[in-house]
């Protein structure tokens, strides 16, 4: 039987020894001790081992259904939705003016990747309402607010956001939803979207669906779009639900992955929308929240690796399977067990030092969004702007191969329903693709974000590094050795690429673009080692003071040791690729494919 | 009234517990520890109490060592009102015995007065079974020990209790103790406001020493061992083998 244990530990080691979050200069953040923030983390752990966990697989099997025009989602959904709502969980950072507890995002992220783990499907109706919230808080007027928010921090109404439709998903400049003005200052919405999660279930009594739509006689293109707030029930003045306004579910889809969250057509007849923000300025409006909810798909893209490596560990401890070459470790039973394999060790190995690496990035870039939120920090903002399209691109990517890693270490059995490893995959697989497929992030990246503001963001992230560099010369020999010297190698690898896109970028995009996938990927890698050799730095310092718990400490040096000799290197390969240029990439014709 | 809880951080009910290599005891350093269960439903029943309107205030009190604070929190985040850590041991591994916590508790009873006490049966570390039976003759209250069900009557507590035979239901005078068995409630998850509003909640720190009790070790652990392992069983063709490999094994 699979389980799920929260990593609190873990999580406590990013939050306080590498982050030191009490300590820093960032309102709200001098709640967050060590003790405070153990008791939040153990709280959700237990809600999502004994509540949530259970009903991941229960989700998965059962699927939700659609009969009669209605929407039901897997047994138990209902009971699991209450118990996360009355905890207050749906309100963690959501501002205290409307009902929530105002702590900071990081810790947000913290809980997030919990709940993430636990059950990824059941998690995103809270997760897309969590979207619409931010949306709405950032952009919509005070009588927007209060009339919507209340509910929505509460989860009393879940929220959705619609962008795709069935011929545009990355070009959303192709969009046909139109929105026509009504003498009232409301609009008719009318058209289609699909793919739309969470687009209508059972679990709350409204929902209030975030959509783009253009108003007939705008700009052309994605200039011309607009967003609107489209209640499932109208919302009368005294804040009670009214009539069903015009819009439905056409169908839900069977799909890979994430059974248990509805992925609904919805056709909007006409429908009641209010503008949200400007008109035409839609787009805008998405992309201020746009980096939290793609570190929040990068985030799935871990949790789902985290989840798929604590069973394969327990898996690889338990199975008996073949003798140790060294000598055999079990004489009493027939076989050893699977971890005395160095095939097996390196497979765990890769799957922790992601999974731990990932965690200590994810919550980093948290950190940097209250500081660009809450300090009002520009450098902060660009930085995590910059990081965003890495974060999801790479972490999905990583996150998905590392569930396929755990599968393998189940052998047969891994591909058998009931152990659950399947599922993990198969739900890890949507996160590259949905919040802007991977290849967009690529693009986004390097077509966008390289350049932004004359590049000053990566300069920034450039110095970030060797800042760090210098400052821990000469800290200890192994440290030199394990950690810092890999660094520099891959992040001159990083600003090796960087230069060839300055130089041949200009002239042929398509030597950019054509390394743009790799360029992420060896921008994760960099991430992740400079996250590695920062969590080297907390642990060796935590030996120093006599740590009581040296064996913790220990184990994180020897897992991030792993991570710059084994993973780190991979930015050789990416700059030899991105190097190559255009020409392998594009020298066939299409038609000569 | 006032509910007194005592709670006892004890080896999480998940973990796998490993023996030390000595063979002095389980290993404790480094593993999760958390509020015993039936502590955790001890908590869950005086605050249902407080809801009816039939208690006022719930106390909880921790022996042990310092980091049983967070023990203590948890309980607080439940709905606690307010917290006692008796610091009695620097070492997680020191184990302080039923009799010096029954005889801390009644110190601690008699400087707060408390109308109840609900006390967890047995914590899920030693097993004892003791201390609330200890406690009841130290301070000569009555008892109800493996409680089912709770009910507040005037100046009484009716109580149902889980014995071997079935359920019994005895009415008790109060002050008292009550033990909680298993089927007692379902102890709820804290909320995330009240985390955050126990963490402003008083927790006062006392030691062994500031209520007389010497808190020294009666008892002598000969050995801990793992429990030993299984034998594969064997599959029998009549009742008549069965019998037969009975007798042969000393069973009958
Ligand atoms: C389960 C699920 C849930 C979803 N939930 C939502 C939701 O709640 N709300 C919502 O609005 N949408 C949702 N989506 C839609 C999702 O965001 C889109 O599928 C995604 O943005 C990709 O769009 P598309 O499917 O139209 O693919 P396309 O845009 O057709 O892209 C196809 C491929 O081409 C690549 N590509 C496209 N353009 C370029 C380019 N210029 N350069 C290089 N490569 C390019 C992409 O990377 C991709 O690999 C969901 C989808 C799924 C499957
Ligand atoms: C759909 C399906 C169809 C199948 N069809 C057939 C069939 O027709 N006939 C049949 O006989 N079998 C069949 N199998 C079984 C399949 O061949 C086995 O699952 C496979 O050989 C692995 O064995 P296992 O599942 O016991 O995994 P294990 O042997 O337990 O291996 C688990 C993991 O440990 C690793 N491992 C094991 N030993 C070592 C070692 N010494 N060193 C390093 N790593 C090691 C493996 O690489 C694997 O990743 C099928 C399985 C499936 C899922």
């Amino acid at each position: 039987m699979p389980s799920y244990t929260a990593p609190t530990k873990d999580m406590q080691f990013v939050l306080h020894d590498v982050l030191k979050a009490s300590q820093a200069q960032v309102p709200g953040y001098d709640e967050l001790d060590e003790s405070f923030t153990a008791a939040v983390l153990e709280e959700a752990g237990k809600l999502a081992s004994d509540v949530l966990f259970p009903l991941n697989a229960v989700g998965d099997t059962e699927g939700c259904h659609f009969e009669n025009g209605v929407v039901r989602t897997p047994k138990g959904f209902k009971e699991a939705f209450e118990l996360v709502k009355e905890g207050g969980w749906t309100a963690l950072d959501c501002d205290p003016e409307y009902g929530g507890q105002g702590l900071p995002y990081l810790m947000a992220i913290a809980i997030s990747e919990i709940l993430a783990s636990s059950n990824m499907a059941f998690n995103m109706y809270q997760g897309l309402t969590h979207g619409a919230y931010s949306a709405i808080h950032a952009h919509g007027s005070d009588e927007q607010k209060a009339k919507y928010l209340p509910n929505m921090v509460s989860c009393q109404w879940t929220g959705t956001m619609n962008l795709t439709e069935p011929h545009c998903g990355t070009d959303l400049g192709l969009m046909r939803t139109k929105a026509v003005p009504q003498a009232d200052g409301s609009y008719k919405i009318t058209g289609q979207k699909i793919f739309i999660s969470a687009g209508d279930h059972d679990l709350s009594e409204n929902v209030i669906h975030l959509v783009l739509a253009k108003i007939p006689g705008g700009p052309d293109g994605i200039k011309g779009v607009s967003l609107f707030i489209v209640p499932k029930f109208m919302v009368n003045e005294d804040g009670s639900l009214g009539d069903r306004n015009g819009v439905s579910v056409g169908k839900i889809e069977e799909k890979m992955g994430i059974h248990g969250n509805a992925t609904c057509v919805m056709n909007y007849d006409e429908a009641t929308g209010y503008l949200l923000g400007e008109a035409h300025k839609g787009m805008r409006a998405m992309f201020t929240m746009m980096n939290e909810a793609r570190l929040g798909v990068g985030l799935q893209g871990y949790s789902q690796a985290e989840l798929a490596y604590q069973n394969a560990l327990a898996y690889a401890k338990d199975r008996l399977q073949g003798r140790d070459v060294t000598g055999v470790k079990n004489p009493e039973g027939p076989a050893d067990p699977l971890i005395v394999h160095p095939d097996i060790r390196r497979n765990l190995m890769d799957q922790k030092s992601f999974v731990e690496g990932a965690r200590a990035f994810t919550l980093w870039g948290a950190h940097l969004i209250d500081q660009a939120h809450l300090n009002d920090d520009k450098a902060a903002d660009g930085l995590v702007s910059l990081l965003t399209p890495v974060i999801k691109g790479f972490l999905t990517d990583k996150g998905f191969e590392m569930a396929i890693q755990a599968q393998q270490i189940y052998g047969g059995h891994g591909y058998i329903e009931e152990w659950g490893m399947s599922q993990y995959a198969r739900d890890a697989r949507i996160t590259m693709i949905y919040e802007g497929a991977n290849g967009v992030q690529a693009l986004d990246l390097v077509g966008r974000k390289l350049a932004q503001d004359g590049g000053k963001h990566v300069m920034a992230f450039f110095s970030l590094v060797t800042d760090f560099i210098k400052e821990t010369k000469g800290r200890s020999e192994t440290f030199d050795a394990q950690f810092r010297e890999p660094l520099k190698a891959a992040s001159k690898d990083l600003q090796a690429a960087g230069m060839f896109f300055m130089q041949n970028g200009m002239k042929n995009p398509n030597a950019a673009l054509s390394g743009s996938y790799d360029f992420m990927h060896m921008f994760g890698h960099v991430c992740l080692g400079l996250m590695w050799a920062k969590m080297a730095v907390a642990a060796e310092d935590a030996l120093k003071n006599g740590a009581s718990d040296a064996a913790f400490y220990e184990t994180k040096l020897k897992t991030g040791a792993y991570y710059m000799a084994r993973q780190l290197p991979a930015t050789k390969t990416h700059l030899a690729r991105i190097e190559s240029g255009a020409d392998p990439v594009m020298s066939l014709d299409a038609d000569q494919f | 009234m006032k509910v007194l809880v005592p709670v006892k951080r004890v080896i999480d009910y998940n973990v796998k517990v490993r023996v030390k290599a000595d063979g002095s005891g389980v290993d404790l350093a480094n593993v999760k520890m958390s509020m015993n269960p039936f502590d955790e439903i001890a908590v869950e029943e005086a605050i249902r109490l407080k809801e009816a309107g039939k208690a006022d205030e719930i106390v909880v009190v921790s022996i042990g060592v310092k980091q049983a604070q967070e023990t203590l929190r948890t309980a607080l985040a439940m709905g606690a009102d307010r917290a006692i850590l008796v610091v009695a041991a620097d070492d997680v591994h020191t184990d302080i015995e039923p009799l010096a916590v029954a005889k801390i508790l009644k110190a601690v009873i008699d400087a707060e007065a408390p109308g109840l006490v609900i006390a967890g049966k047995q914590a899920i570390d030693n097993d004892m079974n003791a201390t609330g039976q200890m406690l009841a003759a130290l301070t000569g209250w009555s008892q109800a020990t493996f409680a089912s069900e709770v009910g507040i009557d005037g100046d009484h507590a009716v109580v149902t209790r889980e014995v071997d035979g079935g359920l019994q239901t005895i009415k008790v005078k109060l002050p008292a103790i009550i033990t909680a068995d298993l089927r007692l409630n379902e102890p709820r998850y804290a909320s995330l406001p009240n985390i955050m509003k126990a963490k402003k909640k008083p927790l006062d720190e006392k030691t062994a020493a500031d209520y007389g009790v010497d808190v020294t070790p009666r008892l002598t652990v000969v050995k801990t061992s793992e429990p030993p392992v299984r034998q594969a069983g064997i599959k029998v063709g009549s009742v008549d083998e069965l019998v037969a490999k009975l007798k042969e094994a000393g069973a009958l």
